[in-house]
Protein backbone atom coordinates (compact mmCIF):
# COMPACT_ATOMS: atom_id res chain seq x y z
CA UNK A 1 0.00 0.00 0.00
CA UNK A 2 1.32 3.31 -0.92
CA UNK A 3 -1.07 6.03 -0.63
CA UNK A 4 -1.60 7.33 3.28
CA UNK A 5 -4.33 5.85 5.21
CA UNK A 6 -6.51 9.27 6.94
CA UNK A 7 -7.51 7.67 10.05
CA UNK A 8 -7.95 10.95 12.17
CA UNK A 9 -11.46 11.92 10.99
CA UNK A 10 -12.74 12.98 14.47
CA UNK A 11 -9.37 15.52 14.00
CA UNK A 12 -10.43 16.97 10.94
CA UNK A 13 -12.13 15.83 7.78
CA UNK A 14 -11.89 16.36 3.69
CA UNK A 15 -13.54 18.87 2.53
CA UNK A 16 -16.15 17.11 -0.58
CA UNK A 17 -15.49 18.05 -3.78
CA UNK A 18 -19.18 18.81 -3.93
CA UNK A 19 -18.90 21.28 -0.91
CA UNK A 20 -16.08 22.63 -2.54
CA UNK A 21 -17.69 23.41 -5.68
CA UNK A 22 -21.25 24.59 -4.22
CA UNK A 23 -18.79 27.67 -2.10
CA UNK A 24 -16.58 28.70 -5.81
CA UNK A 25 -19.14 30.28 -7.00
CA UNK A 26 -19.59 32.37 -3.76
CA UNK A 27 -15.97 33.70 -3.91
CA UNK A 28 -16.00 35.11 -7.09
CA UNK A 29 -19.24 36.09 -8.88
CA UNK A 30 -21.16 35.89 -6.07
CA UNK A 31 -18.89 38.05 -4.07
CA UNK A 32 -21.50 40.68 -2.70
CA UNK A 33 -21.91 41.47 0.81
CA UNK A 34 -25.70 39.83 1.75
CA UNK A 35 -26.99 42.87 3.51
CA UNK A 36 -26.16 44.95 0.46
CA UNK A 37 -29.20 46.27 -1.09
CA UNK A 38 -29.28 45.12 -4.91
CA UNK A 39 -30.54 42.23 -6.40
CA UNK A 40 -27.51 39.94 -6.70
CA UNK A 41 -26.57 40.45 -3.59
CA UNK A 42 -29.86 39.91 -1.86
CA UNK A 43 -29.28 36.15 -3.65
CA UNK A 44 -27.06 35.51 -1.31
CA UNK A 45 -28.78 35.95 1.78
CA UNK A 46 -31.48 33.59 0.25
CA UNK A 47 -28.35 31.21 -0.24
CA UNK A 48 -27.26 31.76 3.61
CA UNK A 49 -30.93 31.28 4.94
CA UNK A 50 -30.84 27.88 2.53
CA UNK A 51 -28.16 26.57 3.96
CA UNK A 52 -29.76 27.76 8.14
CA UNK A 53 -32.81 25.29 6.54
CA UNK A 54 -30.37 21.98 6.10
CA UNK A 55 -28.63 22.69 9.32
CA UNK A 56 -32.36 22.85 11.06
CA UNK A 57 -33.83 20.11 9.60
CA UNK A 58 -30.42 17.86 10.07
CA UNK A 59 -31.26 17.84 14.01
CA UNK A 60 -34.81 18.68 14.06
CA UNK A 61 -34.63 22.21 14.51
CA UNK A 62 -36.48 25.37 12.65
CA UNK A 63 -34.22 27.69 10.84
CA UNK A 64 -34.97 30.50 13.00
CA UNK A 65 -33.45 28.79 15.60
CA UNK A 66 -29.88 28.26 14.16
CA UNK A 67 -27.10 30.56 14.27
CA UNK A 68 -24.02 30.54 12.05
CA UNK A 69 -20.72 31.09 14.16
CA UNK A 70 -16.52 30.69 13.28
CA UNK A 71 -16.71 26.76 14.76
CA UNK A 72 -17.51 24.34 17.49
CA UNK A 73 -15.57 25.83 19.89
CA UNK A 74 -17.47 29.83 19.23
CA UNK A 75 -20.58 27.74 19.49
CA UNK A 76 -19.36 26.26 23.01
CA UNK A 77 -18.23 29.43 24.06
CA UNK A 78 -21.31 31.43 22.94
CA UNK A 79 -24.02 28.65 24.77
CA UNK A 80 -22.17 28.94 28.29
CA UNK A 81 -21.00 31.96 28.57
CA UNK A 82 -24.37 33.21 27.31
CA UNK A 83 -26.33 31.71 29.17
CA UNK A 84 -24.42 32.49 32.31
CA UNK A 85 -24.77 35.77 31.56
CA UNK A 86 -28.19 35.93 30.72
CA UNK A 87 -29.07 34.02 33.31
CA UNK A 88 -27.24 34.89 36.25
CA UNK A 89 -30.45 36.83 38.10
CA UNK A 90 -31.61 32.96 38.30
CA UNK A 91 -28.34 31.11 39.53
CA UNK A 92 -24.48 30.90 39.70
CA UNK A 93 -24.33 27.28 38.66
CA UNK A 94 -23.28 25.22 36.00
CA UNK A 95 -23.11 21.28 35.55
CA UNK A 96 -21.16 19.52 32.98
CA UNK A 97 -18.55 16.22 32.61
CA UNK A 98 -14.93 15.98 33.41
CA UNK A 99 -14.90 13.98 30.14
CA UNK A 100 -15.80 17.59 27.92
CA UNK A 101 -13.87 19.11 24.97
CA UNK A 102 -11.53 22.19 26.30
CA UNK A 103 -14.12 24.64 24.43
CA UNK A 104 -16.34 23.53 27.48
CA UNK A 105 -14.24 22.86 30.29
CA UNK A 106 -11.55 25.84 29.72
CA UNK A 107 -14.81 28.04 29.35
CA UNK A 108 -16.50 26.84 32.90
CA UNK A 109 -13.10 27.32 34.19
CA UNK A 110 -13.17 31.24 33.66
CA UNK A 111 -16.58 31.40 35.09
CA UNK A 112 -15.45 29.65 37.78
CA UNK A 113 -12.76 32.42 38.47
CA UNK A 114 -15.54 35.01 37.79
CA UNK A 115 -18.27 34.16 40.55
CA UNK A 116 -20.05 30.75 38.74
CA UNK A 117 -19.87 27.55 40.63
CA UNK A 118 -19.69 24.46 38.72
CA UNK A 119 -19.73 20.60 39.42
CA UNK A 120 -18.12 18.52 36.78
CA UNK A 121 -20.23 15.24 37.01
CA UNK A 122 -17.85 11.77 36.70
CA UNK A 123 -18.64 9.36 33.95
CA UNK A 124 -18.25 5.32 34.63
CA UNK A 125 -15.21 3.41 32.99
CA UNK A 126 -17.19 3.31 29.81
CA UNK A 127 -17.38 7.14 30.13
CA UNK A 128 -20.71 7.44 30.68
CA UNK A 129 -22.78 9.73 32.57
CA UNK A 130 -25.08 8.12 35.18
CA UNK A 131 -28.30 10.27 34.92
CA UNK A 132 -28.82 9.88 38.60
CA UNK A 133 -25.67 11.48 39.43
CA UNK A 134 -27.24 14.71 37.12
CA UNK A 135 -30.32 14.49 39.05
CA UNK A 136 -28.34 15.26 41.99
CA UNK A 137 -25.90 17.58 41.18
CA UNK A 138 -29.14 20.21 40.30
CA UNK A 139 -29.60 22.55 42.85
CA UNK A 140 -31.89 25.98 43.71
CA UNK A 141 -29.19 27.97 41.54
CA UNK A 142 -28.51 25.81 38.32
CA UNK A 143 -28.68 27.09 35.37
CA UNK A 144 -27.12 25.38 32.80
CA UNK A 145 -26.39 21.73 32.44
CA UNK A 146 -23.47 21.01 29.52
CA UNK A 147 -22.63 17.22 28.46
CA UNK A 148 -21.42 16.70 25.16
CA UNK A 149 -23.36 14.31 22.95
CA UNK A 150 -20.77 12.14 22.04
CA UNK A 151 -16.72 12.08 22.74
CA UNK A 152 -14.32 12.80 20.45
CA UNK A 153 -11.82 10.69 21.96
CA UNK A 154 -13.33 7.74 23.11
CA UNK A 155 -16.41 8.05 21.38
CA UNK A 156 -18.77 7.17 23.81
CA UNK A 157 -22.34 8.37 23.39
CA UNK A 158 -24.22 9.95 26.45
CA UNK A 159 -27.95 9.23 26.96
CA UNK A 160 -28.44 12.22 25.88
CA UNK A 161 -32.31 12.11 25.83
CA UNK A 162 -32.68 10.69 29.44
CA UNK A 163 -30.40 13.48 30.41
CA UNK A 164 -32.35 16.08 28.31
CA UNK A 165 -35.50 14.72 30.06
CA UNK A 166 -34.00 14.93 33.94
CA UNK A 167 -32.86 19.11 32.51
CA UNK A 168 -36.16 19.78 31.33
CA UNK A 169 -37.92 18.23 34.44
CA UNK A 170 -35.52 20.70 36.95
CA UNK A 171 -36.21 23.63 34.40
CA UNK A 172 -32.64 23.94 33.48
CA UNK A 173 -31.45 24.89 30.18
CA UNK A 174 -29.65 22.22 28.72
CA UNK A 175 -26.60 22.35 26.49
CA UNK A 176 -24.70 20.01 24.30
CA UNK A 177 -21.53 19.93 22.16
CA UNK A 178 -22.77 17.73 19.65
CA UNK A 179 -19.49 18.56 17.43
CA UNK A 180 -18.38 15.00 16.78
CA UNK A 181 -22.12 13.43 16.61
CA UNK A 182 -24.06 15.47 13.94
CA UNK A 183 -23.87 13.35 10.93
CA UNK A 184 -23.28 10.20 12.52
CA UNK A 185 -26.07 9.84 15.29
CA UNK A 186 -29.52 10.65 14.49
CA UNK A 187 -30.59 14.04 16.13
CA UNK A 188 -33.50 15.52 17.10
CA UNK A 189 -33.21 18.55 19.91
CA UNK A 190 -37.14 18.51 20.56
CA UNK A 191 -37.27 14.37 21.22
CA UNK A 192 -34.03 14.84 23.19
CA UNK A 193 -35.15 18.17 25.11
CA UNK A 194 -32.06 19.75 23.71
CA UNK A 195 -32.07 23.79 24.39
CA UNK A 196 -28.79 24.47 23.15
CA UNK A 197 -26.86 22.67 20.59
CA UNK A 198 -23.58 23.17 19.34
CA UNK A 199 -21.97 21.94 15.33
CA UNK A 200 -19.01 22.51 13.78
CA UNK A 201 -18.53 22.17 9.43
CA UNK A 202 -15.12 20.44 9.18
CA UNK A 203 -15.58 17.33 11.16
CA UNK A 204 -18.98 16.46 8.85
CA UNK A 205 -16.49 17.32 5.28
CA UNK A 206 -17.59 20.61 5.36
CA UNK A 207 -15.13 23.71 5.29
CA UNK A 208 -13.00 24.79 8.88
CA UNK A 209 -13.83 27.92 10.72
CA UNK A 210 -17.53 27.43 10.46
CA UNK A 211 -20.44 26.35 12.74
CA UNK A 212 -23.43 26.61 14.08
CA UNK A 213 -25.26 27.29 17.70
CA UNK A 214 -28.88 25.73 17.80
CA UNK A 215 -30.81 28.18 20.27
CA UNK A 216 -34.40 27.16 21.31
CA UNK A 217 -37.02 29.50 20.42
CA UNK A 218 -37.87 31.41 23.30
CA UNK A 219 -34.02 31.58 25.32
CA UNK A 220 -32.64 34.97 25.91
CA UNK A 221 -29.32 34.50 25.20
CA UNK A 222 -26.76 37.66 24.77
CA UNK A 223 -25.17 38.70 21.66
CA UNK A 224 -21.68 37.41 21.53
CA UNK A 225 -19.88 39.29 19.01
CA UNK A 226 -21.21 42.94 18.73
CA UNK A 227 -21.63 44.89 15.50
CA UNK A 228 -23.84 44.56 12.46
CA UNK A 229 -27.07 43.16 12.37
CA UNK A 230 -26.33 39.91 11.09
CA UNK A 231 -27.32 36.69 12.79
CA UNK A 232 -30.66 38.73 14.54
CA UNK A 233 -28.03 41.05 15.80
CA UNK A 234 -26.52 38.38 18.01
CA UNK A 235 -23.82 37.71 16.30
CA UNK A 236 -22.11 40.89 13.86
CA UNK A 237 -20.12 40.58 11.27
CA UNK A 238 -20.36 40.29 7.50
CA UNK A 239 -21.18 36.41 6.89
CA UNK A 240 -18.47 33.78 5.63
CA UNK A 241 -20.92 33.24 2.94
CA UNK A 242 -18.74 30.38 0.90
CA UNK A 243 -18.20 28.65 4.37
CA UNK A 244 -22.28 28.96 5.21
CA UNK A 245 -23.13 27.89 1.79
CA UNK A 246 -20.14 24.79 1.72
CA UNK A 247 -21.28 23.86 5.57
CA UNK A 248 -25.19 23.77 4.50
CA UNK A 249 -24.28 21.59 1.75
CA UNK A 250 -22.00 19.42 3.53
CA UNK A 251 -24.59 18.68 6.50
CA UNK A 252 -27.18 18.16 3.89
CA UNK A 253 -24.72 15.17 1.99
CA UNK A 254 -24.46 13.94 5.82
CA UNK A 255 -27.96 13.43 6.96
CA UNK A 256 -28.58 11.55 3.41
CA UNK A 257 -26.24 9.07 3.40
CA UNK A 258 -25.72 8.91 7.41
CA UNK A 259 -27.71 5.65 8.02
CA UNK A 260 -25.46 3.70 5.22
CA UNK A 261 -22.51 5.27 6.06
CA UNK A 262 -22.81 4.96 9.92
CA UNK A 263 -23.63 0.75 9.60
CA UNK A 264 -20.70 0.87 7.42
CA UNK A 265 -18.24 2.34 9.25
CA UNK A 266 -19.74 0.73 12.27
CA UNK A 267 -18.50 -2.45 10.45
CA UNK A 268 -14.94 -2.07 9.82
CA UNK A 269 -15.17 -0.14 13.41
CA UNK A 270 -16.06 -3.75 15.03
CA UNK A 271 -13.79 -5.67 12.72
CA UNK A 272 -10.61 -3.81 13.47
CA UNK A 273 -11.62 -3.29 17.43
CA UNK A 274 -11.91 -7.46 17.43
CA UNK A 275 -8.86 -8.45 15.63
CA UNK A 276 -6.86 -5.81 17.55
CA UNK A 277 -8.05 -7.03 20.88
CA UNK A 278 -7.90 -10.87 19.55
CA UNK A 279 -3.81 -10.22 18.40
CA UNK A 280 -2.13 -7.60 20.08
CA UNK A 281 -2.09 -9.28 23.75
CA UNK A 282 -2.02 -6.74 27.33
CA UNK A 283 -4.52 -4.25 24.72
CA UNK A 284 -7.78 -3.01 25.88
CA UNK A 285 -10.94 -0.92 24.33
CA UNK A 286 -11.68 2.78 25.62
CA UNK A 287 -14.92 3.70 25.42
CA UNK A 288 -17.81 1.52 25.53
CA UNK A 289 -18.59 -1.33 23.81
CA UNK A 290 -22.29 -0.37 21.99
CA UNK A 291 -23.05 3.25 23.08
CA UNK A 292 -20.43 4.69 20.99
CA UNK A 293 -19.55 6.72 17.84
CA UNK A 294 -19.80 4.42 14.47
CA UNK A 295 -15.78 5.74 13.24
CA UNK A 296 -14.48 5.79 16.43
CA UNK A 297 -11.94 2.90 18.08
CA UNK A 298 -9.51 3.39 21.02
CA UNK A 299 -7.14 1.48 22.20
CA UNK A 300 -4.70 1.32 25.15
CA UNK A 301 -1.62 -0.55 24.56
CA UNK A 302 0.24 -1.33 27.58
CA UNK A 303 4.18 -0.67 28.07
CA UNK A 304 4.41 1.68 25.35
CA UNK A 305 4.09 5.50 24.95
CA UNK A 306 1.38 6.72 22.04
CA UNK A 307 3.90 9.73 20.12
CA UNK A 308 6.44 6.74 19.13
CA UNK A 309 3.57 4.46 17.93
CA UNK A 310 2.13 7.59 16.08
CA UNK A 311 5.63 8.49 14.53
CA UNK A 312 6.13 4.67 13.48
CA UNK A 313 2.59 4.64 12.02
CA UNK A 314 3.21 7.37 10.32
CA UNK A 315 6.06 6.08 8.77
CA UNK A 316 4.00 3.51 7.40
CA UNK A 317 1.38 6.47 5.95
CA UNK A 318 -1.28 5.86 8.54
CA UNK A 319 -2.48 9.42 10.24
CA UNK A 320 -4.10 8.84 14.01
CA UNK A 321 -4.15 10.42 16.98
CA UNK A 322 -3.10 10.30 20.64
CA UNK A 323 -4.23 11.11 24.31
CA UNK A 324 -0.26 10.59 25.38
CA UNK A 325 0.87 13.60 27.47
CA UNK A 326 3.88 13.27 25.03
CA UNK A 327 1.91 14.50 21.96
CA UNK A 328 0.07 16.92 24.43
CA UNK A 329 2.62 19.38 24.73
CA UNK A 330 1.23 19.66 28.24
CA UNK A 331 3.04 16.72 29.84
CA UNK A 332 -0.42 15.54 30.95
CA UNK A 333 -2.51 12.46 29.64
CA UNK A 334 -5.55 13.35 28.05
CA UNK A 335 -8.14 14.56 30.96
CA UNK A 336 -10.55 12.07 29.06
CA UNK A 337 -8.65 8.34 29.42
CA UNK A 338 -7.76 9.59 33.09
CA UNK A 339 -11.76 10.73 33.60
CA UNK A 340 -12.71 7.00 32.73
CA UNK A 341 -9.99 6.03 35.30
CA UNK A 342 -6.89 4.98 33.12
CA UNK A 343 -3.57 4.93 34.85
CA UNK A 344 -1.09 7.72 33.79
CA UNK A 345 1.10 4.99 32.04
CA UNK A 346 -2.20 3.32 30.18
CA UNK A 347 -3.43 5.97 28.99
CA UNK A 348 0.14 7.07 27.74
CA UNK A 349 -0.31 4.26 25.57
CA UNK A 350 -3.46 4.94 23.72
CA UNK A 351 -4.65 5.36 19.98
CA UNK A 352 -7.40 6.88 18.55
CA UNK A 353 -8.76 5.50 14.94
CA UNK A 354 -11.48 7.61 13.25
CA UNK A 355 -12.89 6.02 10.40
CA UNK A 356 -14.00 8.16 7.44
CA UNK A 357 -16.24 7.33 3.90
CA UNK A 358 -13.47 6.61 2.36
CA UNK A 359 -11.63 3.57 4.77
CA UNK A 360 -11.91 0.46 3.40
CA UNK A 361 -12.06 -3.05 5.05
CA UNK A 362 -8.16 -3.67 3.19
CA UNK A 363 -6.89 -0.17 4.89
CA UNK A 364 -8.34 -2.42 7.96
CA UNK A 365 -6.03 -5.30 7.81
CA UNK A 366 -3.16 -3.22 6.87
CA UNK A 367 -3.29 -1.13 10.18
CA UNK A 368 -3.88 -4.36 12.46
CA UNK A 369 -0.83 -5.76 10.58
CA UNK A 370 1.34 -2.74 11.27
CA UNK A 371 0.13 -2.39 14.60
CA UNK A 372 1.17 -5.84 15.20
CA UNK A 373 4.72 -5.17 14.25
CA UNK A 374 4.91 -1.33 15.76
CA UNK A 375 3.46 -2.66 19.50
CA UNK A 376 5.93 -5.56 19.66
CA UNK A 377 8.74 -3.09 18.33
CA UNK A 378 8.17 -0.31 20.84
CA UNK A 379 7.93 -3.60 23.46
CA UNK A 380 10.85 -4.53 22.62
CA UNK A 381 12.43 -1.37 23.60
CA UNK A 382 10.40 -1.10 26.35
CA UNK A 383 11.90 -1.17 29.90
CA UNK A 384 8.39 -1.35 31.70
CA UNK A 385 7.39 -4.54 29.54
CA UNK A 386 10.86 -5.77 30.27
CA UNK A 387 10.45 -6.12 34.30
CA UNK A 388 7.15 -7.41 33.15
CA UNK A 389 8.60 -10.24 31.39
CA UNK A 390 11.11 -10.72 33.83
CA UNK A 391 8.23 -10.95 36.62
CA UNK A 392 6.04 -13.22 34.88
CA UNK A 393 9.43 -15.56 34.12
CA UNK A 394 9.88 -15.41 37.97
CA UNK A 395 6.00 -16.09 39.15
CA UNK A 396 6.36 -19.01 36.58
CA UNK A 397 9.12 -20.79 38.43
CA UNK B 1 8.03 18.90 14.26
CA UNK B 2 12.34 16.48 15.15
CA UNK B 3 14.91 17.03 12.97
CA UNK B 4 16.30 14.36 10.36
CA UNK B 5 18.96 13.32 13.15
CA UNK B 6 16.45 12.88 15.62
CA UNK B 7 14.19 10.86 13.00
CA UNK B 8 17.08 8.65 12.26
CA UNK B 9 17.83 7.56 15.79
CA UNK B 10 14.14 7.36 16.29
CA UNK B 11 13.84 4.24 12.95
CA UNK B 12 17.09 3.34 14.13
CA UNK B 13 17.72 3.51 18.06
CA UNK B 14 21.89 2.53 18.24
CA UNK B 15 22.73 0.31 21.41
CA UNK B 16 18.66 -1.00 22.18
CA UNK B 17 18.57 -3.72 24.17
CA UNK B 18 20.02 -5.10 27.59
CA UNK B 19 22.92 -6.12 29.15
CA UNK B 20 23.10 -9.56 31.38
CA UNK B 21 25.58 -8.73 34.18
CA UNK B 22 26.18 -4.93 33.59
CA UNK B 23 28.94 -3.30 35.35
CA UNK B 24 25.63 -0.67 36.20
CA UNK B 25 22.27 -0.35 35.63
CA UNK B 26 20.24 3.58 35.91
CA UNK B 27 16.36 3.70 35.56
CA UNK B 28 14.86 6.62 35.83
CA UNK B 29 11.51 8.53 35.23
CA UNK B 30 10.03 11.81 34.35
CA UNK B 31 7.18 11.65 36.97
CA UNK B 32 5.06 14.44 35.03
CA UNK B 33 5.24 13.03 31.79
CA UNK B 34 5.59 9.44 32.96
CA UNK B 35 8.29 8.65 30.71
CA UNK B 36 10.90 5.57 31.80
CA UNK B 37 14.71 5.39 30.67
CA UNK B 38 16.75 2.81 31.28
CA UNK B 39 20.87 2.67 30.24
CA UNK B 40 22.78 -0.34 31.14
CA UNK B 41 26.91 -0.11 30.91
CA UNK B 42 29.21 -3.10 30.75
CA UNK B 43 32.81 -1.15 32.02
CA UNK B 44 36.09 -2.68 31.53
CA UNK B 45 39.52 -0.86 32.51
CA UNK B 46 37.61 1.98 33.53
CA UNK B 47 36.74 2.13 29.98
CA UNK B 48 32.89 1.79 28.75
CA UNK B 49 33.16 -1.34 26.63
CA UNK B 50 29.28 -1.69 25.80
CA UNK B 51 25.89 -0.03 26.48
CA UNK B 52 22.35 -0.41 25.83
CA UNK B 53 19.23 1.36 26.83
CA UNK B 54 15.67 1.06 27.10
CA UNK B 55 12.90 3.67 26.59
CA UNK B 56 9.25 4.19 27.39
CA UNK B 57 8.60 7.12 26.33
CA UNK B 58 8.42 9.99 23.07
CA UNK B 59 10.26 10.36 20.04
CA UNK B 60 12.66 12.79 21.50
CA UNK B 61 12.70 9.94 24.44
CA UNK B 62 14.28 7.25 21.97
CA UNK B 63 16.30 9.09 19.66
CA UNK B 64 17.63 10.83 23.47
CA UNK B 65 18.90 7.55 24.64
CA UNK B 66 20.10 6.34 21.25
CA UNK B 67 22.08 8.89 20.85
CA UNK B 68 23.66 9.39 24.84
CA UNK B 69 24.76 5.55 24.18
CA UNK B 70 26.44 6.30 21.37
CA UNK B 71 28.27 8.99 22.85
CA UNK B 72 29.70 7.45 25.19
CA UNK B 73 30.45 4.17 23.85
CA UNK B 74 34.20 3.36 23.94
CA UNK B 75 35.09 6.17 26.20
CA UNK B 76 36.42 6.67 29.48
CA UNK B 77 34.12 7.22 32.69
CA UNK B 78 35.38 10.63 32.85
CA UNK B 79 34.71 11.53 29.07
CA UNK B 80 31.19 10.08 29.75
CA UNK B 81 30.69 12.32 32.87
CA UNK B 82 31.25 15.03 30.05
CA UNK B 83 28.08 13.98 28.16
CA UNK B 84 25.24 16.08 29.40
CA UNK B 85 21.81 17.08 27.81
CA UNK B 86 22.76 19.80 26.07
CA UNK B 87 25.71 17.72 24.25
CA UNK B 88 22.89 15.29 23.38
CA UNK B 89 20.53 17.78 22.00
CA UNK B 90 23.76 19.09 19.84
CA UNK B 91 24.62 16.02 18.45
CA UNK B 92 21.12 15.12 17.47
CA UNK B 93 20.89 18.93 15.76
CA UNK B 94 18.77 20.31 18.37
CA UNK B 95 14.92 19.52 19.75
CA UNK B 96 11.42 21.23 20.07
CA UNK B 97 11.27 23.50 23.31
CA UNK B 98 8.54 21.07 24.62
CA UNK B 99 10.78 17.99 24.28
CA UNK B 100 14.38 19.52 26.21
CA UNK B 101 13.21 17.27 29.49
CA UNK B 102 13.39 14.44 27.20
CA UNK B 103 17.19 15.03 26.81
CA UNK B 104 17.81 15.71 30.55
CA UNK B 105 16.26 12.19 30.77
CA UNK B 106 19.28 10.60 28.95
CA UNK B 107 21.44 12.34 31.00
CA UNK B 108 20.11 10.92 34.50
CA UNK B 109 19.71 7.58 32.78
CA UNK B 110 23.44 7.37 31.96
CA UNK B 111 24.49 9.11 35.49
CA UNK B 112 22.08 6.45 37.65
CA UNK B 113 23.87 3.75 35.91
CA UNK B 114 27.31 5.68 36.33
CA UNK B 115 26.21 5.82 39.98
CA UNK B 116 25.02 2.15 40.09
CA UNK B 117 28.64 1.24 38.66
CA UNK B 118 30.14 3.19 41.50
CA UNK B 119 28.49 1.89 44.54
CA UNK B 120 29.48 -1.94 43.10
CA UNK B 121 32.71 -0.85 42.89
CA UNK B 122 33.14 0.89 45.63
CA UNK B 123 34.73 3.71 43.72
CA UNK B 124 33.93 7.64 43.74
CA UNK B 125 33.22 9.38 40.54
CA UNK B 126 34.11 12.70 40.50
CA UNK B 127 31.22 15.32 39.94
CA UNK B 128 28.77 12.55 40.37
CA UNK B 129 25.61 13.17 42.38
CA UNK B 130 23.45 10.59 43.71
CA UNK B 131 20.82 9.65 41.59
CA UNK B 132 16.86 10.57 42.62
CA UNK B 133 15.44 7.62 43.85
CA UNK B 134 13.08 5.89 41.18
CA UNK B 135 10.24 4.75 42.11
CA UNK B 136 8.95 1.46 40.38
CA UNK B 137 5.25 1.07 39.95
CA UNK B 138 5.87 -2.26 41.65
CA UNK B 139 2.60 -4.31 43.35
CA UNK B 140 2.68 -6.63 46.14
CA UNK B 141 4.69 -9.93 44.86
CA UNK B 142 1.99 -12.68 44.79
CA UNK B 143 1.92 -14.88 47.50
CA UNK B 144 1.99 -18.76 46.52
C1 LIG C 1 -16.29 17.65 20.89
C2 LIG C 1 -15.71 18.83 20.21
N1 LIG C 1 -16.14 20.07 20.54
C3 LIG C 1 -15.62 21.17 19.95
C4 LIG C 1 -14.64 21.08 18.99
C5 LIG C 1 -14.11 22.34 18.36
O1 LIG C 1 -14.63 22.55 17.11
P1 LIG C 1 -13.95 23.62 16.12
O2 LIG C 1 -12.66 23.00 15.68
O3 LIG C 1 -14.92 23.77 14.99
O4 LIG C 1 -13.77 24.87 16.87
C6 LIG C 1 -14.17 19.82 18.62
C7 LIG C 1 -13.10 19.69 17.61
O5 LIG C 1 -11.92 19.55 17.90
C8 LIG C 1 -14.71 18.67 19.25
O6 LIG C 1 -14.28 17.46 18.93
S1 LIG D 1 10.11 11.97 27.55
FE1 LIG D 1 8.12 12.63 27.99
S2 LIG D 1 7.59 13.87 26.37
FE2 LIG D 1 9.51 13.09 25.84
Amino acid sequence: MNKKIYLDHAATTPTKIEVVEAMLPYFTEKFGNPSSIYEFSGQNKEAIEESRELVAKAIGANEREIFFTSGGTESDNWAILGIAESYKTKGNHIITTTIEHHAVLHTCEYLEKNGYEVTYLKVDKDGRVNPNDLKEAIKETTILISIMLANNEIGTVQPIEELGTIAKAAGVLFHTDAVQGVGHVPIDVNAMHIDLLSISGHKLYGPKGIGALYVRKGIKLRSFIHGGGQEKKRRGGTENVPAIVGFGKAIELAITSMEAESNRQADLRDYLIEQVLEKIPHCRLNGHRDFRLPNNANFSFEFIEGESLLIMLDMKDICASSGSACTSGSLDPSHVLLGIGLPHEIAHGSLRISLGEQNTKEEMDYLIESLMVIVARLREMSPLYEDYMKKQAKIER
Amino acid sequence: MYTKKVMDHFQNPRNMGEIEHASGVGTVGNAKCGDIMRIYLDIEDDIIKDVKFKTFGCGAAVATSSMATELVKGKTVKEAMEVTNKAVMEALDGLPRAKVHCSLLAEEALQAALWDYAKKNGIVIEGLEEPKPFEEHEEEEEEF
